[in-house]
């Protein structure tokens, strides 16, 4: 632990550390462009200068100079303010006057530091230098004469996202970041660049000239479109959504977010279901809200107990537990989460838990994927499973072949290879340290757990401090669901079996609807998608951004969310709706405010009450006759861009599908 | 610098360079080379690999060569790197053309040095064979390229051609190596000037004379 003086003021550091984080250890702030916490140090801003004894009597730049004991650094000398005062200059040289139409105005690192680090003025006169913009996909708008050469975008691309797309092409004056050809930047984590550019070289598309930082209100929410469960910022003006950017949390998402998370935001605003629909003559067709209680309330005549709660993929634990009051209140049992028909056993929630945590899984040596595909399904999971591999970590993936941006062993996608492991396979993760299974949601469907959990044994998934069993799930409210009970035991097909009078779907547009024709259809949701296509009554509901409520992603966390904006015209948020058609039902669930919804959900399941990592206990004994069999034959994820209700009307999800996925030609606004 | 963004990717030039190989010497070399680097280092012998390639380029054209697009992914699927990263190095180092140039690459050097001892007059006696700046000749032989000092300022002026260098270069010198050049000759690398053999002091030493012609001692006169 080197001791080192930082202004006078001795402290000591971690052994590792450079001068630049000893500075901020010692409450100094440094100006930098190029460096950033989670990338390789490129050291070619020079912001960062510092003066350091002993050494070579000029600046260094400290981010890349090692913390050596008995140290003595100055950030505050006449020579540090003379430095960076001349290195802003030079940086500012080749920088446009532009920032009035600037959309990193505001946000701006260039802006900030030149204002609390620059000369007053510049003594430049000559020509400034252009670039041409760069092409890099329906996310990221490029104004490349800004750019100020840091290559934080081309490390990310590189070293977290793993696909190698950005460069820096030509060099010194020339020097210009673009991808190859101009091909649009086609990965799941492409728009964090635009966080990471420290100037407005990269800034956003969808939300180009669309408001400034300072007008947006903002909430902290918490990422739906995936199990991630990402920590997120909803900026909002008025009653719109204007973007979300990610928050910092090392737990979970670090400080990424996947596209989709990022993006999906603007279907908040189109296709929404602002008031009560019902099916008149075949047709839906406007009504009030008291015409459609009614009718609910006349479909259950004589038979209350017949009703039914379907939950889709984005609903918070508050509103299942409204609608599971509401379904038990009406004598019924009939609750169901799983809506694709998923059966399997939730006796034991360790068994269908992602319980290495996404921090844990960065240390598994051995890793093996049964039916995912990560990048899709969980896409900040994917920069872990790099990390781990950057490690040392050998993975293997039983399952349809995808594009891993890290070296991984393809076994087939026959599922009895998790009866008889081959040896390659059994070799590796036998003698690994930490060895991790994920099963994922494609092999869930196919009824692989079982036998997943017999290898717990086989490759000692668990150790002292250590449990390498996973479960990935990919919806944001299936670990929610399953605490709250929200399951029968056969699933979907139970449900279909009961034929319920009424049935309640949740915002549940993946189920198949089919079987209910006998029923009254009722869906309470945000967004006219499949499931208001089959509704025979539509109850407008609130989406993520419009309601407080608690999620539980993959690990098993506890997250709250805040309501950032209301709902367009009628829409009420979900549990009022759920309250209300109890008293059309006539029966009592027991609460009239959200706080004694959520009292009361906490008191039945005390784990939802706290933030942070729920405790599932010791994984189950596994059954030993258990087999697995049959093919996986697809990934659930057909469309990453498109894989919920909001990001189906979403028309950057929607562009980003046709561009990206599907190759049609790149659609150029003209703007 | 301004011109050197890559030829434009073309179906023209999908069609010609598509199937773009190594010749059976050149896989070789390529190999040879890679087996420089440690296992897992590979990419490293990029440089070498597109200086062959280029090569290459060149004997099936019979020009200096050049590296065209699909060359330059060829490369990169060779080492198993991302081609970005090929290309930034190709669009790095001024040895690699990527745009075609003609049987011979004429490089003059117009840095401080060589412009002081005449390279305006070299870049002008090439300007009147009909070469133009970053463009090849009619007859396919000449391309024309103003070049940052190439480290011959003790026998500027000078130019360089494809592999050899040209120094003490008056117009008429040049004419003479273009001349000899273009008649498919091979004229004498290095110095021009008579009598001069490659960078010594010209007109003989000024400074440690005795040393020319013995091992002399100068300690006793420090």
């Amino acid at each position: 632990m080197p001791k080192v003086t930082v202004d006078g003021q001795e402290i000591e550091v971690p052994a590792g550390a450079t001068v630049l984080q000893a500075c901020e250890l010692a409450g100094k702030e440094i100006p930098r462009f190029c460096y950033h916490e989670r990338l390789s140090i490129a050291g070619n801003c020079r912001m960062c200068l510092v003066e350091v004894k002993p050494g070579p009597p000029k600046p260094q730049a400290s981010c890349a100079l090692p913390a050596a004991d008995g140290q003595e650094i100055r950030t505050d000398s006449a020579m540090v303010k003379k430095a960076r005062e001349g290195v802003m200059e030079f940086l500012l040289i080749n920088h446009p006057l532009d920032c009035p139409i600037c959309d990193q105005g505001g946000e701006c690192d260039l802006q900030d530091q030149a204002v609390a680090y620059g000369r007053g003025g510049s003594r430049y006169h000559e020509n400034k230098r252009a670039v041409t913009e760069k092409y890099m996909g329906p996310l990221i708008k490029t104004i490349m004469t800004r750019c100020i050469h840091c290559t934080r975008c081309v490390r990310f691309s590189e070293e977290i996202a793993g696909v190698d797309e950005i460069g820096a092409l030509f060099r010194g004056e020339d020097m210009q970041i673009t991808t190859y050809l101009e091909q649009a930047a086609a990965h799941e984590l492409s728009a964090n660049v635009i966080d990471l550019c420290p100037v407005g070289a990269l800034t956003s598309r969808p939300y180009a000239f669309e408001a400034r930082p300072w007008e947006l209100k903002k909430t902290l929410s918490i990422d739906v479109s995936d199990a991630v469960g990402a920590n997120i910022t909803l900026h909002s003006r008025g009653r719109e959504v204007m973007r979300a950017l990610p928050r910092i949390n090392d737990d979970v998402n670090e400080e990424w977010l996947s596209d989709k998370g990022r993006y999906q935001v603007d279907g908040l605003g189109k296709r929404r279901l602002d008031r009560v629909w019902v099916r008149r003559d075949g047709k839906l067709q406007p009504a009030e809200w008291t015409e459609a209680f009614g009718m609910i309330a006349g479909a259950l005549e004589g038979n209350a107990s017949s009703i039914a709660a379907v939950a889709g993929d984005l609903l918070d634990a508050e509103t299942m537990f409204a609608a599971k009051a509401l379904v038990n209140a009406c004598g019924s049992q009939l609750t169901e989460a799983r809506q694709t028909g998923m059966t399997y056993d939730v006796s034991n929630l360790a068994a269908v838990n992602f319980n290495s945590t996404f921090a844990g899984i960065e240390t598994a040596d051995a890793i093996l994927i049964v039916g995912s595909n990560i990048r899709w399904e969980a896409a900040l999971l994917n920069v872990r499973l790099r990390k781990a591999v950057k490690a040392g970590a050998k993975v293997f993936v039983v399952g349809p072949e995808w594009d891993t941006t890290f070296p991984a062993t393809f076994l087939g996608s026959d599922l009895k290879i998790l009866n008889r492991v081959p040896k390659e396979l059994g070799d590796v993760m036998k003698s690994a340290k930490r060895p991790a299974v994920i099963v994922g949601a494609a092999a869930l469907a196919k009824g692989a757990l079982p036998a997943a959990l017999k290898l717990v044994d086989k490759f000692g998934l668990v150790k002292d401090d250590w449990n390498g069993f996973n479960v990935l799930h990919i919806s944001a409210a299936r670990m929610a669901s399953l605490m709250l009970d929200f399951t029968v035991p056969g699933g979907m097909a139970d449900i279909a079996k009961a034929a319920p009078k009424v049935l309640l779907s949740l915002g549940a547009d993946e189920m198949d609807y089919a079987p209910y024709a006998g029923s009254l259809k009722v869906y309470i949701g945000h967004h006219g998608d499949k499931g208001a296509h089959h509704a025979d009554i539509i109850l407008p509901g609130a989406s993520y951004a419009e309601k407080d409520g608690t999620y539980v992603n993959t690990e098993g966390r506890v997250q709250f969310a805040e309501k950032a904006v209301f709902a367009p015209g009628d829409a009420r948020e979900d549990w009022t709706i759920l309250r209300a058609l109890a008293d059309a039902l006539d029966v009592t669930v027991g609460f009239d405010s959200f706080g004694a919804l959520q009292g009361k959900m906490i008191a039945a399941v005390p784990a939802l009450g706290e933030e942070g990592l729920a405790d599932y206990g010791a994984l189950p004994k596994p059954d030993s006759a258990a087999k697995a069999e049959g093919e996986i034959t697809a990934h659930p994820v057909k469309d990453f861009y498109l894989t919920n209700p909001i990001a189906r009307a979403s028309e950057v999800m929607q562009r980003c599908s046709d561009e990206l996925l599907h190759g049609a030609d790149v659609k150029e606004a003209a703007e | 610098m301004a011109d050197r963004n890559p030829a434009p990717d073309t179906p023209e030039l999908r069609a010609r360079w598509s199937a773009f190989a190594w010749t059976p010497e050149n896989r070789t070399t390529a190999d040879w080379h890679i087996a420089k680097y440690p296992e897992g280092r590979q990419r490293s012998a990029v440089m070498p690999l597109l200086d062959l390639a280029q090569r290459q380029v060149g004997a099936e054209t019979d020009t200096q060569g050049w590296l065209p697009l699909p060359v330059i992914e060829y490369v990169a699927q060779y080492l198993g790197m991302p081609v970005i990263r090929v290309l930034e190095v190709a669009s790095f180092y001024f040895m690699y053309n990527l745009k075609p140039v003609g049987k011979f690459h004429v490089q003059v050097c117009g840095t401080t040095p060589c412009m002081l001892r005449g390279s305006d007059d070299i870049i002008a006696a090439c300007k009147k064979r009909g070469m133009e700046k970053g463009h090849v000749s009619a007859d396919g032989l000449w391309t024309l390229t103003e070049v940052e000092c190439m480290g011959n300022c003790a026998t500027a002026p000078m130019v360089q051609i494809n592999d050899d260098n040209y120094e003490d270069l008056t117009p008429e010198r040049l004419d003479a190596v273009l001349d000899a050049l273009a008649a498919g000759q091979q004229p004498k690398a290095g110095t021009q000037e008579p009598g001069r053999h490659t960078s010594e002091p010209s007109g003989g030493p000024t400074t440690l004379k005795e040393m020319v012609t013995e091992n002399h001692d100068y300690r006793g006169e420090w």
